[in-house]
């Protein structure tokens, strides 16, 4: 009896043990573990490098740069440029996609407007945005309007293919189940099309994000300051002029922050709560 | 006249339908058909592929406009798709994966109108009770099987209470034993509901267990060949040698033919005679 016991405990304990193991390794397995693992190598990567080739002007290493952060946050203002840049940025992306929304809307009811969004989409979709800042420039000025305005060029194109190609995969099934229970015109785009597109209008607004916020970077960093307050192209073109290559790290640093925390805090979570949870997406 | 058992729910004269081709012509997929669906009547439309079945209950559905012919619904011209005619269809993709079970079921209901959000629920939760999915009411279309979600695609069509229900080949994708419980279990709810169904299919065996009557179609183009009454086969009767008859009997106005007709001329005049 009391061997039983003991060996019943024993193996309990032996469970026990099992399950502490299995949690690290569920937690070394997860994504964001894989990939702090994988950022905290890179930065250990950089760090030698640095050392080993002891030129800060060239290459500043990543405490340095870690510290230039922090000096750019409390003391040079770099919040507030980041700031900035977000605020044209939103008022860019969020026309873009207005704009992208009602071209692909009358496209999906009719095929001449079809052939002129797709033939648009092919002009439009290699040219980069920032050719166009010559002209945007002559157009509008040295000013805000300009950045926004290179900003909707490079969303609406890619995000008007993503989502057209999204609606015509709808499968034809769900078309007819949505006419079948009296459907028609903005209802049944809103309650069929869109929630069944959706997987490839969520991809298409992530795609349109990474492309506006490269834009509007390099657009800051050809046209300087725009408002009262300068963006974070800006804080990085200036500092590179005055040799303060930590800080142009710093910049750096901060526009990849800004892509990690929205793709997973933005994106990821609409997905998870939306067409990972009906599982149209894996 | 209302509750008259023997009314019309759905007629269709003299119905025709052509396609046009890749090369310029048309093609002829439904030739003059005509049959007359009465309240809590089953019709099968039954034929082998190619004969326009599905094609005919389509353009009931009002998804396709006939080239030629009249289709009413009690007494009214049928122009378009609409929820007096709710369709359950073959492929497992007809439930809208971003709705759950409930809400699938609740979207019928909120398309019929006339219901308070109380009442579509009581009414979403009794449908989905009868096809024995309370359990699995809140779970998403990707994680039920086959079965289940042509259950639930019953039970939502059930619930909005259409003037007839369509069919098409709705448990063809199942496996076996999955599609005998089905067919056993939709043939439980037409008894105890007593909805009128029209349901098209090329297997025999569940046409006459299915269906209160028989629409027998030829291939290329779709003709009538005959119509006759099957309500006294139930589940019951499976296997039963006057089961086997009326099988045997479809069997051969459907495919043998060119066999039979060879020696006489019995063949015709059968289906003459069978056509009610």
């Amino acid at each position: 009896m009391s061997d039983l016991t003991q060996s019943w405990t024993g193996s309990a304990r032996a469970a026990d043990r099992a399950t502490i193991g299995a949690r690290v390794k569920a937690v070394a397995n997860s994504p964001f573990a894989r990939r702090l693992f994988v950022l905290a190598l890179l930065a250990l990567a950089w760090e030698i490098a640095a050392r080993v080739q002891h030129n800060p002007i060239m290459l500043p290493s990543f405490l340095e740069t870690a510290g230039a952060f922090v000096e750019g946050v409390t003391v040079d203002n770099l919040l507030g440029a980041t700031l900035a840049s977000l605020s044209v940025l939103l008022k860019g992306y969020v026309l873009a996609i207005g704009i992208a929304i009602v071209l692909v809307s009358v496209a999906v009811a009719n095929s001449f407007a079809r052939d002129v969004l797709t033939t648009l989409t092919a002009m439009f979709n290699p040219l980069p945005a920032i050719a166009l800042l010559p002209i945007a420039m002559l157009w509008f000025g040295l000013g805000e309007k300009s950045l926004i305005f290179v900003l909707v060029h490079s969303v609406i194109w890619p995000f008007a293919l993503a989502a057209l190609s999204g609606f015509e995969t709808v499968p034809e099934t769900l078309r007819l189940v949505g006419r079948n229970y009296g459907l028609k015109g903005p209802a049944y785009v809103a309650r069929i099309l869109i929630p069944a597109a959706l997987p490839a209008i969520l991809s298409g607004l992530r795609i349109g994000w990474a492309f506006a916020w490269r834009t509007l970077i390099a657009a800051e960093l050809v046209f300087g300051v725009t408002a009262r307050q300068g963006g974070l192209g800006w804080f990085i073109f200036q500092n590179r002029n005055e040799l303060y290559t930590d800080k142009v790290f710093a910049g750096l640093a901060a526009v990849i922050l800004i892509g990690l925390l929205v793709d997973a805090a933005v994106f990821r979570a609409i997905e998870a709560a939306t067409v990972r949870r009906w599982g149209t997406q894996r | 006249m209302a509750g008259d058992a023997s009314r019309a729910v759905l007629d269709a004269r003299g119905l025709t339908l052509d396609f046009p081709t890749a090369r310029g012509g048309t093609l002829r997929a439904v030739d003059d058909v005509s049959f007359t669906i009465r309240e809590g009547e089953r019709l099968v439309l039954l034929g082998p592929s190619g004969c326009g079945k599905s094609t005919i209950l389509k353009t009931v559905a009002g998804f396709i406009r006939p080239s030629a012919g009249a289709l009413t619904l009690r007494g009214r011209a049928v122009t378009g798709p609409g929820p007096d005619r709710l369709v359950v269809f073959q492929e497992f993709d007809q439930l809208l994966p971003w709705k759950t079970v409930r809400a699938n079921v609740a979207f019928g209901l909120k398309r019929k109108g006339g219901l308070n959000a109380a009442e579509i629920a009581e009414k979403a939760a009794v449908a989905i009770e009868r096809v024995g999915l309370t359990r699995a009411a809140d779970a998403y279309p990707h994680t039920l099987s086959g079965g289940m979600k042509q259950r639930v695609a019953i039970a939502r069509a059930l619930a909005a209470e259409p003037a007839i229900l369509l069919m098409d080949e709705p448990f063809a994708a199942l496996d076996a034993l999955t599609r005998e419980r089905l067919q056993g279990e939709l043939v439980g709810l037409a008894e105890s509901l007593g909805f009128t169904l029209l349901f098209v299919t090329h297997s025999i065996d569940e046409a006459i267990l299915v269906g209160t009557r028989l629409h027998l179609l030829s291939a290329h183009p779709g003709r009538t060949i005959a119509s006759f009454d099957v309500s006294d086969f139930g589940a019951d009767a499976w296997g039963s040698p006057e089961f086997e008859r009326i099988s045997g009997e479809v069997h051969r106005l459907l495919f043998g033919g060119e066999r039979r007709r060879a020696p006489g001329r019995g063949q015709n005049e059968r289906a003459e005679l069978a056509y009610v």
